[in-house]
């Protein structure tokens, strides 16, 4: 009774490779022309300093430099990512690491020692994320005005907390951390938090349920909503999880200037949202690469240090990022037109 | 005949989506100072073809004759410019901006070609309010602020702002309250008085008759009659030019086995939203599809969304199972079994950049995971089983779903339910967009999944579709069943004769006609 008007198509099945997930082989074909050209400016970069300044920049101190400052930037990118994935915006990762820095480093927390310090840092991070996310999953607001209202009120008490002085650190187990003699194998304990963050970071977008519904959420939200996903619960999610990445990247900071000041994280949320749209996350959610934004990261902290080593100025370096964000999404837009 | 050219000849005209003829070779003239009726069920074309008549689509082939010179209407401002202004059923006004910058939105009057002149553009738009017989709408209001009708009125007065020689209305009086339907054929008699033509397209029979001089019938992408006399054509011949088919559609057997023996798996009691439909009481047993067919507006759709907790209830209460679910919430209704497939298929349900295989798991992505940790092989295998169990084609899930064609995009669809596990369909209109020869394909897995236990409520435009799939039938009109039968015992025409022009009683006869199924 029941017919298929559907035309035969026997044989058609052994064409495609259909039998297991995506292989390692194929991923590396898929590992895509954006990877592959974003290594490519990456490796440019590189041969550009490597001819200018031969001595100064492929010393390995100056590559251990490159990779600490980008350390801190990249983890908050991590975080920013997953939330543009998801269709939205952080634009107070910038101050609520300040405000981390500086809860963390207040004379009574430095009393606690190490632990206090991290757990600080972490808690701070992760309350502004609950705030942001209580705001914009249940509150209702846009993204961009509540993470922008965190922007300016972490700022403000930064500032309060601090009064505008820079508050030292003295925990030796902090500052040991930013020592040469904690170097492994001649990798800063920085780089090491930063590679960790990024693999966890890459395996919870591609192989875990949240990743998908951060996907879902993005790409579709009313379908996501109608397929069953609870879209505002992973909202909050989001942003407690921007929030944390925060806090972490505070801690790195802390150890990185010994210090913690309300000035800290100046235009972080501007550097993680170029090095996220570069790396080839959608702004429109929906697509995200913790690949992508890592390489973003360091594309942006490479050239930062060859203007650096050049002696160039920075208002040379902002026009060089400026180009270059430009440049990577015209030829985003190109390639995604194109597969 | 005329000694003059046709204000308007479109002759040829054909229009291909993706996996759809929209358009096959159609042909309308429209004189000046005349109503030309435009009539044809959902997807018989008339949108499609308004669309290429206002400049908003480029047709494949055919040409178009203004005032008997060739032209081409590349945009709606080059359609605008000749004189060719069109009301969409979705009004496009805009919200934040006032009545007056609506009318003369992309052509203000300026002083200097740049400084807008509000007074002067106040002033103009009070006067054309006037003359629309709406004196009352303030041209400084903000347009969010008006009624439906009112916002009709505005978009009306922005297409005579322009030198207007034809005006395209889009089931312009389905918004409206009767008086207020008065008051648009009074400003329709107006327009034409001056020599203005209007292109009307309505589903009311009635409302054809009285405005209407000439009607041309669309149906399957095709012009079946055209310029037929408004007033005269006897009813019963305009239906069967909509209803006739060229294509007939293949539905499958329905079981012999009547699925009157077991408790109905969703109950709906007393469901309603106000403004949007009237209580609704409805039972669905195992194995059972149950049809609603109504028009657009008729609050099918919405019926839908609400008992899938999409839109909250004003009152009563859905059951599935014998539970009641929290009302307005879709996990709810997810995890006791409901499953939708919605009318807006790209926007509603699918994740157009994700794969066939994340498309179908979505919903049961629990089931593949640990601790969320998702097993891409066992996700793989489950999406794979589903989708072959539907023949979805190609047969590789892991294509991206925006490679599919329509029909396969709702076999996706389907398929995510499926696997979950679902116990009550809901689908909203589950062949648009789908092409003809793949339909009978997607009827047969409706009706298979039926047969495997599965309660299906599906709500449908096209009232063959209805009469074919389902077991019985619920007639909407207006927010109210009017009628329900089993689908045996109507045929097009009665449904047809329910939906439009609502009275229980019609004439059309009920013996079995060729709505009724093949089985």
């Amino acid at each position: 009774m029941t017919q298929h008007v559907s035309p035969p198509r026997d044989g058609t099945d052994k064409t495609a490779p259909v039998g297991q997930p995506p292989s390692w082989r194929g991923m590396l074909v898929r590992a895509d022309v954006r990877t592959l050209s974003l290594l490519g400016v990456l490796a440019v970069l590189i041969l550009i300093g490597g001819i200018t300044k031969p001595d100064e920049f492929l010393d390995t101190r100056n590559l251990q430099l490159v990779l600490t400052q980008a350390s801190v930037i990249g983890v908050v990118t991590v975080g920013m990512t997953f939330v543009i994935t998801s269709g939205g915006i952080d634009l107070s990762v910038g101050a609520i690491v300040a405000l981390s820095s500086v809860w963390a480093t207040t004379v009574a927390t430095q009393e606690y020692g190490f632990g206090g310090i991290l757990f600080t840092a972490v808690l701070v991070g992760v309350g502004c994320g609950l705030v942001n996310g209580l705001l914009i999953a249940y509150g209702g607001m846009v993204p961009f005005i509540a993470t922008l209202a965190m922007l300016a009120s972490a700022r403000g008490l930064a500032l309060q907390i601090t009064d505008g002085k820079t508050q030292i650190v003295t925990v030796e187990g902090v500052l040991d951390l930013g020592e040469r003699d904690a170097y492994v194998l001649g990798i800063p304990p920085l780089v090491m938090v930063f590679a960790v963050v990024t693999i966890i970071g890459w395996l919870i977008l591609n192989r875990t349920t949240f990743g998908r519904r951060t996907v879902a959420v993005g790409g579709n939200a009313e379908a996501a909503r109608l397929a069953g996903i609870d879209v505002r619960r992973q909202r909050l999610y989001l942003y407690l999880l921007s929030g944390l990445c925060c806090g972490i990247a505070a801690f790195l900071l802390i150890i990185l200037s010994g210090s913690g000041q309300n000035t800290n994280g100046n235009l972080y949320e501007l550097d993680a949202i170029a090095a996220a749209i570069i790396g080839g996350t959608l702004l429109t959610g929906g697509r995200g690469t913790i690949t992508g934004s890592v390489l973003g990261v360091l594309i942006f902290t490479t050239i930062t240090n060859i203007f650096a080593l050049n002696n160039l100025q920075s208002d040379v370096q902002q026009i060089a990022k400026g180009a270059i964000i430009v440049a990577a999404v015209l030829v985003q837009r190109r390639t995604a037109s194109t597969t | 005949m005329a000694p003059e050219p046709p204000l308007l000849t479109m002759s040829g005209i054909t229009k291909s989506f993706p996996g759809v003829r929209a358009l096959d070779g159609v042909d309308l003239d429209v004189q000046a100072g005349e109503v030309h009726c435009l009539l044809g069920q959902n997807g018989a074309g008339k949108s499609t073809l308004i669309k290429v008549l206002s400049g908003a689509h480029q047709p494949d082939t055919g040409t178009i004759h203004w005032r008997g010179d060739p032209v081409t209407l590349r945009s709606p401002i080059a359609a605008m410019r000749l004189g060719i202004a069109t009301i969409y059923q979705e009004l496009d006004l805009v919200e934040h901006l006032s009545v007056a910058e609506n009318v003369h939105l992309g052509h203000e009057p300026t002083t200097a070609g740049f400084v807008v002149r509000g007074k002067a553009a106040r002033a103009s738009t009070a006067q054309l309010l006037h003359r629309l017989g709406h004196p009352e709408i303030e041209p400084g209001c903000l347009v969010g602020e008006l009624s439906a009708a009112q916002q009709q009125i505005v978009s009306m007065a922005r297409a005579l702002s322009h030198d207007v020689r034809l005006i395209v209305m889009d089931e312009p009086s389905a918004a409206l309250d009767p008086d207020e339907v008065d008051n648009l054929f009074r400003i329709v008699g107006d327009l034409t008085a001056d020599g203005v033509a209007v292109v009307y397209i309505s589903h009311r029979l009635e409302e054809i008759r009285r405005i209407g001089d000439r009607v041309t019938v669309l149906k399957d992408g095709r012009a079946v009659a055209g310029g037929l006399p408004a007033k005269s054509t006897p009813t019963r011949e305009v239906v069967a030019l909509m209803t006739g088919r060229n294509v007939e559609y293949v539905f499958p057997g329905r079981p012999s086995r009547a699925a009157t023996l077991e408790e109905p798996v969703l109950e709906v009691r007393g469901l309603a939203r106000e403004g949007e439909f009237e209580p609704l009481d409805l039972q669905i047993r195992p194995g059972e599809i149950v049809g609603l067919a109504g028009l657009v507006g008729s609050g099918r759709s919405e019926i839908l969304e609400t008992i899938y907790g999409a839109r909250k209830p004003s009152s009563g209460q859905v059951l599935v199972g014998g539970r009641a679910l929290r009302p307005g919430s879709v996990r709810a209704a997810v995890r006791a079994g409901l499953g939708l497939a919605p009318e807006e298929r790209k926007a509603q349900a699918l994740l157009m950049l994700e794969s066939v295989t994340r498309n179908v798991s979505v919903s049961s992505m629990s089931r593949f995971s640990r601790g969320g940790w998702i097993d891409r092989g066992v996700e793989l295998e489950a999406a794979r089983a589903a989708t072959r169990e539907l023949s979805l084609r190609p047969d590789n899930p892991s294509v991206p779903v925006r490679t599919l064609s329509g029909g396969n995009q709702q076999k996706a669809v389907l398929a995510r339910w499926l696997l979950r596990g679902c116990r009550v369909l809901l689908l909203d209109e589950p062949t648009r967009g789908v092409d003809v020869g793949a339909r009978a394909e997607l009827y047969a897995v409706v009706r298979r999944l039926a047969d495997e236990g599965l309660a299906v409520l599906l709500v449908s435009s096209e009232v063959p579709e209805v009469l074919g799939l389902a077991d019985r039938v619920l007639v909407l009109r207006e927010g109210q069943v009017v009628h329900t039968a089993p689908a045996r015992e109507l045929d097009e025409h009665r449904v047809l004769d329910l939906v439009m022009e609502g009275s229980p009683v019609a004439s059309a006869s009920p013996a079995a006609g060729e709505g009724s199924p093949a089985s």
